[in-house]
């Protein structure tokens, strides 16, 4: 039996001041809202990575699937075609979707698998205490980087556009009823539903001040032009100080992956026969 | 005894699988036992393909030396076999692309005429054959009506022509009325796995687990199954955990590359205890190696892939018969037990095809999980009296279903404590204990040959047929232990008993059948190995096994 406010007796272990916090409660927030709707709980499967941002997975009280590095996706699109009535929602970090396992990412956009993907991304390795990712921005100054990455980061906003994601939004851990809206309406959105959350990382990288300052969100956007969240996509490059839009750019329904499997009714009789009459096919 | 060897060879492209397929119906419709080799490179068009379709009295599931037959649809067909020739060798060819001695049918000459596709190049060199091997027409017209689904009535019409292309040279007898089911390995895996239940496959092509693949999506239509192939084998592992969680019978298939991407999976399989099972089909390794062709050197890496310690079951099954029974039985203890399991098997078995002995089948009841009860708040990883946790899936009404990668405490939350760290551990190795308890069960040693010998053939996997028919010709006796892990030991040895000279036959260099049997105070006197991707003939083991002792 799951507890009332769907967080376990697991002892929090996130630093004091991680923007983790508050995605878990902006999640829950919408969870509830949800069996609000109708959805029971029990039909509501929570897949996380490995990370500071996977202990979501001991946190929350709901059914969940505490996967290895890079690995939400995969199996959650699993979960998903087992059976569609589920409600899968990933928790994934930058370097678990960004780096480890980005394939996966472009999949599940091209595939429009209806999962709900949160990124928690604090634009660095937290558990492995403070590499850059794919988001960090170049120069950044990391344990395995020194003097700075030789890299640029890349957009994963436009990259989820150029897969095909029909729901391409972002929050931050610094709004908290913004990213429980955005949460919400990702989960009910039919099809794959991404969410990039820019999360403060309070010990090693703590943009704050940078996501505070710059940040605004988005209004009068229109999110069925698909050109237009293109283009507001990439008015912040994840690199320099420009504005930083915060909603949902992109929204778009279209047929999900497991409707197209063709749940078609089996030939009539048992596998036994149907196995037989295959033997029979191959005198 | 009757035995008789038919080579049939072409370029790639030219359909050579199919010929050599048509002439193993022939025989079958003749009543024999039969098998077909079939040895191709790695390319699509060009390159030399061939197969050689053998047929005897009794079971087989080897190739010999000679050809008694040689179709050939190519030059390369005739000048790469000149070994396997002999005397009264029966040699036809297409005129228009093969010079040689033999007799020539004039296939383009014959399509033109009857205005067909060059595919049915084919039934004319069939036809043709059936004539010199005085197959009556009737059974060429039941063959192609039964196996050529794509306009019969012209590849009969076809058929015709080469049959009265040339006259009867050697007559071979009918053997006898039964007629079985032609299958290839991959295929009666994909019935064995379809008998145990299974509900979902998920797979990322590679020869020669390919066309299990193939054939589970072509019976998705006839079967409740859902298959699926991702984007690479790191998916198809993780996916297969996916639906494993939510409560469908899954298994994934591959060779050794793909594999090696699967193993943190597989590990996470073992820890997390979301069952899965693994079609792993050998190939010449390492790295890409022969991509086309067989072998046997992934035993140790099977039974160690993966980090960590965690019980797993590895199969491997020796002929298509067990190779249904062992698919099914895999399938079913993995989810009776919670762990990861493997059908070990190789391209000869996987892309070979058999007559089936459809009574040899006799799938064992291995019993159903025991169900979930309900004793307070529901714990994934609950400690039972055997280690075997009860295993609900989502939706799951009052119960919160949670299952980790990290170490992690009965109701699935990360833990660090010491303590439980211990109890997890031990918890795995009751479940190894509860696995070995199930496979006690079974026969997982199989004896053949003479039982009085002193001197046995051990083997495991594809090499099983190869070595039953030279050690039954040679009177002495061979032991297959069917399954590799948990490893029977006791029944091994009782197998053993009376014999003091033991010789492993393994396609790999190490001898890792050996090294796995020395680890449990088992001497093997002599490795009789085979290096070359290509399985065993009759012969080359019989010159080898005589070397040997
Ligand atoms: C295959 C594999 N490689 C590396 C690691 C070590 N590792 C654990 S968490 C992590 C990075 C976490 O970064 P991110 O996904 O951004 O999560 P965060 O901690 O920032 O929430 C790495 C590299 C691992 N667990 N597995
Ligand atoms: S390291 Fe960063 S992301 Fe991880 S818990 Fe601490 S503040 Fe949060
Ligand atoms: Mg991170």
């Amino acid at each position: 039996m799951p507890s009332q406010n769907l967080i376990t007796g697991a002892q929090n272990t996130w630093c004091p001041g991680c923007g983790n916090f508050t995605i878990q409660f902006a999640l829950r927030n919408a969870i509830q809202g949800l069996v609000t709707d109708g959805i029971p709980l029990e039909n509501i499967v929570l897949v996380t990575g490995i990370g500071c941002h996977a202990k979501m997975g001991d946190y929350l009280d709901i059914n969940s699937f505490y996967s290895i590095h890079g690995r939400t996706i995969p199996v959650a699109t699993g979960i998903k075609l087992a059976n569609p009535d589920l409600t899968v929602i990933c928790c994934a970090g930058d370097g678990d979707a960004y780096a480890e396992g980005l394939d996966h990412l472009i999949f599940a956009a091209k595939r429009n698998t209806d999962i709900t993907v949160i990124i928690h991304n604090n634009r660095v390795y937290g558990l492995t205490t403070g590499q850059y990712t794919p988001t960090s921005p170049l120069g950044f100054r990391g344990k395995s980087t020194p003097e700075g990455t030789p890299e640029e980061p890349f957009n994963p906003l436009s990259l989820m556009l150029a897969s095909g994601a029909g729901f391409v939004a972002r929050s931050t851990s610094r709004k908290m009823p913004h990213l429980a809206g955005i949460i919400g309406q990702a989960l009910r959105h039919k099809g794959f539903s991404f969410i990039d959350v820019l999360q403060i990382c309070a010990t090693y990288f703590n943009m704050t001040e940078l996501y505070d300052r710059q940040g605004y969100e988005l209004s009068g956007h229109d999110t069925a032009d698909f050109q237009a969240a293109c283009r507001k996509v990439e008015e912040w490059d994840y690199n320099r100080n420009s504005p930083i839009a915060f909603g949902v750019f992109y929204k778009q329904e279209k047929t999900c992956f497991e409707e197209r499997f063709r749940r078609h009714q089996p030939s009539p009789g048992g596998r036994e026969e149907q196995i037989r009459a295959f033997l029979e096919r191959k005198r | 005894m009757n035995d008789i060897s038919v080579l049939t060879g072409g370029r790639a492209g030219d359909g050579i699988n199919s010929a050599g397929l048509l002439v193993a119906h022939l025989f079958n419709h003749m009543g024999y036992q039969t098998y077909m080799y079939f040895d191709y490179p790695s390319l699509i068009k060009g390159g030399h393909n061939f197969t050689i379709t053998r047929a005897a009295d009794q079971k087989i599931g080897a190739h010999r030396d000679r050809c008694d037959y040689l179709l050939a649809l190519s030059q390369d067909s005739i000048d790469l076999h000149r070994e396997l020739i002999h005397d009264s060798t029966v040699v036809l060819f297409d005129s228009g692309r093969v010079q040689g001695d033999g007799q020539g049918i004039p296939v383009e000459e014959i399509l033109n005429a009857e205005k067909a596709p060059s595919v049915m190049g084919n039934s004319c060199i069939i036809g043709a054959f059936a004539k010199a091997a005085g197959i009556p027409f009737k059974v060429v017209e039941t063959v192609i009506w039964r196996q050529i689904p794509k306009d019969p009535e012209k590849n009969l019409i076809i058929a015709r022509r080469g049959y009265d292309a040339v006259g009867e040279k050697r007559v071979i007898p009918r053997a006898g009325d039964t007629c079985c089911p032609l299958l290839t390995g991959n295929e009666v895996i994909g019935l064995g796995l379809l008998h145990g239940g299974l509900d979902a496959y998920v797979a990322y092509p590679m020869t020669p687990t390919s066309n299990l693949l193939h054939f589970l999506a072509g019976t998705a239509r006839d079967f409740p199954i859902t298959v699926v192939h991702p984007e690479n084998e790191i998916a198809v592992m993780l996916m297969a955990l996916g639906f494993s969680y939510a409560g469908k019978k899954t298994a994934v298939g591959t060779s050794g590359g793909g594999f090696c991407l699967m193993t943190e999976g597989f590990s996470f399989s073992g820890a997390s205890e979301v069952p899965v099972v693994v079609v792993m089909g050998q190939r010449t390794g390492p790295s890409t190696g022969l991509p086309t062709y067989t072998g046997q050197a992934d035993l140790q890496f099977i039974l160690h892939a993966g980090q960590g310690e965690f019980p797993r079951l590895v199969v491997a099954p020796g002929d298509p018969e067990q190779a249904y029974v062992w698919s099914s039985i895999a399938l079913s203890l993995a989810w009776k037990c919670q762990v990861p399991a493997v059908i070990l098997v190789d391209k000869t078995l996987c892309e070979g095809t058999y007559s089936l002995d459809e009574k040899a089948i006799v799938v064992p009841d291995t019993g159903e999980p025991e169900p979930a009860v309900d004793s307070g708040p529901y714990r994934r990883y609950e400690i039972t009296g055997n280690g075997i946790s009860p295993n609900r899936h989502p939706p799951s009404r009052d119960a919160v279903i949670k299952v980790n990668s990290y170490a992690h405490d009965e109701a699935g939350i990360t833990t660090e404590r010491a303590d439980m760290v211990v109890i997890m551990t031990e918890k795995r190795q009751n479940k190894a204990r509860a696995l070995k308890g199930e496979t006690d069960l079974l026969e997982c040693v199989k004896t053949y040959g003479n039982k009085d010998a002193s001197t046995a053939i051990l083997c495991w996997g594809s090499t099983l047929l190869v070595c039953r028919e030279v050690a039954e010709s040679r009177g002495i006796r061979v032991i297959q232990p069917v399954v590799l892990s948990p490893f029977p030991e006791a029944s091994l040895k009782v197998a053993l008993s009376g014999i003091m000279d033991l010789i492993s036959v393994e396609e790999n260099a190490d001898g890792q059948l050996r090294t796995l049997c020395s680890q449990h105070g088992i001497a093997v006197n002599h490795h009789i190995a085979k290096l070359d991707g290509r399985p065993f003939s009759v012969e080359e083991l019989e010159a080898r096994l005589k070397e040997a002792i």
